[in-house]
């Protein structure tokens, strides 16, 4: 429809308001919102008469009119905008992850078998803060299907074995050393779908079979012969990467709408970090996650799943950069206490502490940064200074400590830290591309560092980096990291607190984009109430659940519609979650017509160089 | 059990024989060959892995042609890495001192260049990528294209149970100079205990066993690929350009798989140096020179057996990376920050603490090559028949340069290198070696690098 149909009908929507008395709403109402919420209800209909046209511009517009008298009667806030209409994300093909490898092979068969093979996967490329993200663009080298095939046959194997197989494989063959053509169905049948995500077709079935009931007779056994038909499948692409679907959305014309098993697979991976179970496939048969009502049933079935804790984990340690821990190292001569195990359980303090404040407590997303609860082990223990139980016990910091929020934890501190001494500016740059997703640029190739050589005898790192500062070519990028990571030094490279540094006393104030601040817990504030605190985390979910960067061009209305409700919503995890996963964003692809390059963001994604240490480390630290 | 279809040899044409492939039901054509007893499978192999056959063992060459390479980080420090002397019998400067017992089996080059033209200087990323790729890299995003072991791996690899294999001495996965392409990174192995298991696990055939038994469970892997095939090709139908190229280079990869496959089902040619090692202790992380110099000689010694095993002839050994953060104990800058922090000392004439540093990748360097040296096989060593290509990121890493980045090859390539020799290379283009180490190869290239790297002259002084 139709602009010369709009320009009639606006007039008469005047008329509507002023005859109400609301003629003072016409912020509200808006030809452009009405148009927007008149287009929804019209999906709805699916009609295409010009006088359903009226009718349903003229209710919708009844309806929008009705809602404004209620809400000032109420006295509340206004309703938030709806989504907008150019709403879609780019269609992704995306290597598993190494975790998502495990946790299929889990799903399916159970953690033991899963543990015992290590995901054939290579390392992703980290694009627009994301490791995750970097799947959509990796490809997959000869020497690295070899490997995947390895895991396969070592997979395979372990399914059928006798410690497996009673609990494994639905049915027991006629003879072990025979083929059983209809054993095999059932069992290939079952995990196909599972593995792959969607029913078998027939013709694959029966492929697979026959391969099963080939191999037993080579073998003479029908579990070698099982295993290797299921080696097939886990070398498969369909298994290996997640390929989004498409077909044309009845309901959006120009949009193109995954189907329900892309759908099934991006929710199931968003929110568990996971392949679909069984509820969510056969949701999926039925077509019910086209339907809102069906999504939502999904959805919400899916947040209230224990799984979603394995799922928000996986993002969290994505977010923060947590990979950098399987390499990370303190030197022993300098910091004799830090050992493997204070690491391991200094990764799994902050991803504690994320789960139990957003999801068990459904607090404040903010809040993470000011909060002083969190869990203790004894390895941490040690390195906090306190005394603890056995274990993994709740602990809450006193009011007065210098521990408060996520910066303060020991992750952020040591993985952002050299391995014989703490880095400001590591910390600092963490701080920005982490929490506020701001780049920190690389520096010029031709810096001069003999200003740098004069600083090798200062006492503290803020004398040191104070050469940066002075020095207009290394400001630029330092005054943008330095002064948020000096907050920090009361925290050694290990992330001890110290008072001093070489017997000089630390001077940590400082001053985070306009807000200024001389205690640890001013810097806490300044970051809990920074404006690109929430607006980042909704953008790196995008990206984390559609299974790529989000384009600056294309997804920015929706990022900030997001970000609107997530703000309404009270900064609560769970509520975002829910609002991206039923979304039409979510569901609905771009097609090439509709936008050319498709918008996958290779033009805005920044890959980060993947033979280098994870963070840009040309930056003096 | 015989083939029936022999790819080294075919009747069809190849286009002919991609649209029977196409015209055969799949299914029938399995169930026709199950019950006809015989294997077959609808993949035509690519032509670029039909370059060395399975005939390689046979021909007359007793120990085929290997190539390696090997990376240090963050360049030198010049007044005491480069000889005074050219030519053989050049001096060895306090730097690379620890090269004295390898000298024989070395060529040092110096003087060579790295052009950037209109690309930026990017730190510690243009030299490496240049000197693997030939290609100056635009952003530091950019990863390099095609390496230059991936293009001698198409060449001389097929013949191996692995392509090639990569090894790392960090301890990090992410480590590798080794790409297909620019998002196809070759992953090394970073664990020797993985490395291990990944060798001598399950699928490893011992070329010296008494007797040879096909598994029948790989005739049977090769059948089902073709199942696999078809699968993806309903994946594709509504693919972007390059997504579907990204599937494409999984069915290469499959392809490739299948081409293995073969390999394991005939008798391995005996090979005497072989011997199953001992399963190595699990190391833990870490950066410490003595750690990382402790992995390195594990990872050296099991990639050594894997080469004198045949398991593979192309091998990468990745020491330290170019943002090497290799720390030394007690000292509170690792090496990277050290390159920067440091001042040179006026009396010295260069930074001691990063010359430390460059000295123990000096003596990994040492390790390296006389390990392959002193690796009996037949009447010669593992060295015989290898080119080993040894490159780092920058010259002087202080200042970013990459004018005169140093580099080293070890081994005679089957006697057709002379080494001993500190080659000047009086500003030409440091991609003169990697386009010799090519056409030593056997790669058939009449030019290698882009822009001002370009070059097509091999460097003569080494050639025999």
């Amino acid at each position: 429809m139709k602009k010369d149909l709009r320009d009639q009908l606006n007039p008469l929507l005047r008329g509507i308001m002023v005859s109400r008395g609301i003629g003072h709403l016409k912020f509200l109402l808006s030809p452009d919102s009405l148009f927007k919420m008149w287009n929804v209800n019209r999906r709805r209909e699916s009609s295409l008469s010009i006088l359903s046209d009226i009718y349903l511009f003229l209710r919708t517009a009844l309806c929008i009119t009705c809602t404004a008298v209620l809400v000032i009667a109420c006295g509340s806030e206004v309703s938030e905008p709806a989504e907008p209409l150019e709403s879609a994300s780019a269609p992704r093909t995306r290597l598993l992850t190494g975790e998502q490898y495990s946790n299929s092979i889990a799903a399916v068969f159970g953690e033991d078998i899963a543990n015992s093979v290590l995901p054939p996967i290579p390392p992703m490329t980290r694009t627009e803060g994301l490791l995750s993200s970097g799947a959509a663009f990796v490809g997959v080298t000869s020497d690295q299907i070899s490997q995947i095939q390895q895991s396969a046959a070592s997979v395979s194997a372990k399914v059928v074995d006798e410690n497996h197989r009673d609990f494994l494989i639905p049915c027991s063959p006629e003879s072990v050393e025979a083929a059983d053509g209809n054993c095999a169905s059932l069992f290939l049948q079952s995990t196909g779908r599972l593995l792959t995500r969607q029913p078998l077709d027939e013709l694959r079935l029966a492929e697979l079979v026959d391969i099963a009931n080939y191999a037993a007779e080579q073998t003479e056994d029908f579990y070698a012969g099982l295993a290797l038909a299921l080696e097939s499948v886990l070398i498969s692409p369909e298994f290996i990467f997640i390929v989004d679907q498409q077909e044309s959305d009845p309901e959006r014309p120009g949009f193109n709408r995954l189907d329900n098993y892309s759908i099934a697979a991006r929710l199931s991976f968003f929110l568990w970090n996971g392949p679909p179970d069984d509820a969510l496939l056969l949701a999926a048969e039925r077509g019910d996650l086209h339907s809102e009502e069906g999504l939502l049933r999904e959805v919400d079935r899916m947040l209230s799943s224990a799984r979603l804790e394995t799922g928000m984990r996986a993002f969290f340690d994505d977010m923060l950069g947590f990979d950098e821990f399987n390499s990370l190292a303190k030197d022993p001569s300098v910091y004799p206490m830090v050992t493997g195990s204070t690491l391991r359980d200094a990764r799994e303090q902050t991803l504690r502490t994320i789960v139990d404040h957003l999801v068990t407590q459904n607090a404040d997303y903010r809040d993470l940064f000011v909060t002083r609860k969190t869990f203790m082990s004894p390895a941490l223990g040690v390195v906090y200074g306190i005394p603890t139980g056995n274990g993994w016990i709740p602990y809450e910091f006193p009011a007065e400590s210098p521990r408060i929020g996520l910066l303060t934890q020991v992750s952020f501190l040591a993985a952002n830290s050299h391995a014989v001494r703490s880095s400001p500016t590591l910390r600092g740059q963490a701080l920005r591309e982490r929490f506020l997703c701001q780049l920190v640029p690389d520096p010029p190739p031709n810096v001069d560092f003999s200003l740098l050589e004069e600083a090798e005898d200062a006492t503290t790192a803020r004398e040191r980096l104070n050469v940066h500062n002075t020095n207009p070519s290394c400001a630029g990028c330092h005054l943008i990291t330095d002064p948020m990571g000096l907050a920090l030094e009361n925290f050694d490279g290990a992330g001890r607190f110290r008072e001093t540094e070489n017997g000089v006393e630390l001077d940590i104030s400082g001053e985070l984009d306009g807000v200024s601040y001389n205690s640890i817990e001013g810097l806490a504030t300044a970051v809990r109430d920074h404006p690109k605190l929430p607006n980042c985390l909704v953008n790196r979910l995008f990206g984390y659940g559609t299974g790529g960067p989000a384009s600056l061009q294309y997804d920015r209305d929706t990022i900030n519609w997001l970000e609107s409700r997530f703000v309404a919503n009270e900064y609560k995890l769970t509520a975002l979650l829910r609002d991206l996963a039923v979304s039409k964003a979510f569901s609905t692809v771009r097609t090439v017509d509709s936008q050319g390059k498709m918008g996958v963001g290779e033009a805005d994604a920044v890959p980060y160089r993947l033979a280098e240490p994870d963070f840009s480390s040309q930056l003096q630290r | 059990m015989p083939f029936l279809i022999d790819w080294q040899n075919p009747i069809l044409a190849p286009n002919y024989r991609d649209d029977l492939v196409k015209k055969l039901n799949r299914r029938k054509f399995l169930k026709g060959a199950l019950n006809g007893g015989a294997i077959t499978v609808g993949l035509p192999l690519l032509d670029v892995f039909l370059n060395d056959n399975g005939t390689a063992y046979a021909d007359g060459t007793p120990i085929p042609l290997r190539f390696g390479t090997w990376s240090w980080g963050l360049g030198m420090s010049e007044s005491i890495f480069v000889p005074k002397r050219t030519g053989p019998n050049f001096d060895l400067p306090e730097e690379i001192a620890a090269l004295a017992p390898v000298q024989d089996h070395i060529n040092l080059y110096t003087n060579f260049h790295v052009f950037k033209d209109d690309a930026p200087n990017l730190c510690h990323h243009s030299g490496w990528v240049v000197l693997r790729s030939g290609i100056a890299p635009m952003s530091s995003q950019n990863q390099p294209g095609e390496t230059i072991d991936v293009a001698v791996a198409r060449q001389i690899g097929n013949a191996t149970r692995f392509r090639s294999l990569s090894a790392t001495a960090t301890g990090d996965v992410r480590n590798s100079f080794s790409y297909e392409g620019g998002n196809s990174v070759n992953t090394p192995e970073w664990s020797p205990l993985r490395f291990y298991q990944r060798l001598f696990g399950e699928d490893y055939q011992d070329p010296n066993a008494d007797s040879f038994t096909p598994d029948p469970k790989v005739m049977v892997r090769k059948s089902a690929l073709s199942a696999v095939q078809d699968d993806a090709k309903k994946l594709e139908q509504s693919l972007g350009a390059e997504d579907r190229a990204r599937l494409d280079q999984y069915f290469t990869g499959l392809r490739d798989l299948e081409r293995r496959f073969d390999l394991q089902m005939t008798k391995p040619d005996p090979r005497e140096a072989c011997v199953m090692l001992e399963e190595p202790e699990n190391l833990p992380t870490g950066l410490d020179a003595d750690l990382v110099a402790k992995r390195h000689r594990m990872m050296t010694d099991l990639m050594l057996m894997a080469i004198a095993c045949d398991q593979t002839r192309v091998f990468n050994m990745f020491y330290a990376s170019a943002f090497s953060a290799t720390i030394r104990p007690g000292y509170d800058k690792p090496h990277h920050t050290a390159t920067h922090e440091e001042a040179v000392d006026s009396e010295l004439g260069y930074q001691p603490n990063v010359s430390w540093f460059t000295r123990r990748a000096m003596d990994e360097w040492a390790y390296y090559v006389n390990a392959l040296a002193n690796f009996k096989e037949g009447d010669g060593t593992l060295l015989d028949n290898s080119l080993i290509y040894a490159t780092t990121d920058q010259s002087f890493a202080k200042l970013h340069a990459i004018d005169g980045i140093p580099m080293f090859s070890a081994g005679t390539a089957g006697g057709k290198v002379k080494t001993g020799l500190h080659i000047d290379g009086g500003g030409s283009p440091g991609c003169r070696l990697g386009y010799t180490a090519q056409r030593l190869m056997g790669v058939d290239i009449d030019s290698w690098g882009d822009k001002s790297n370009t070059t097509s002259s091999e460097i003569g002084e080494i050639l025999v």
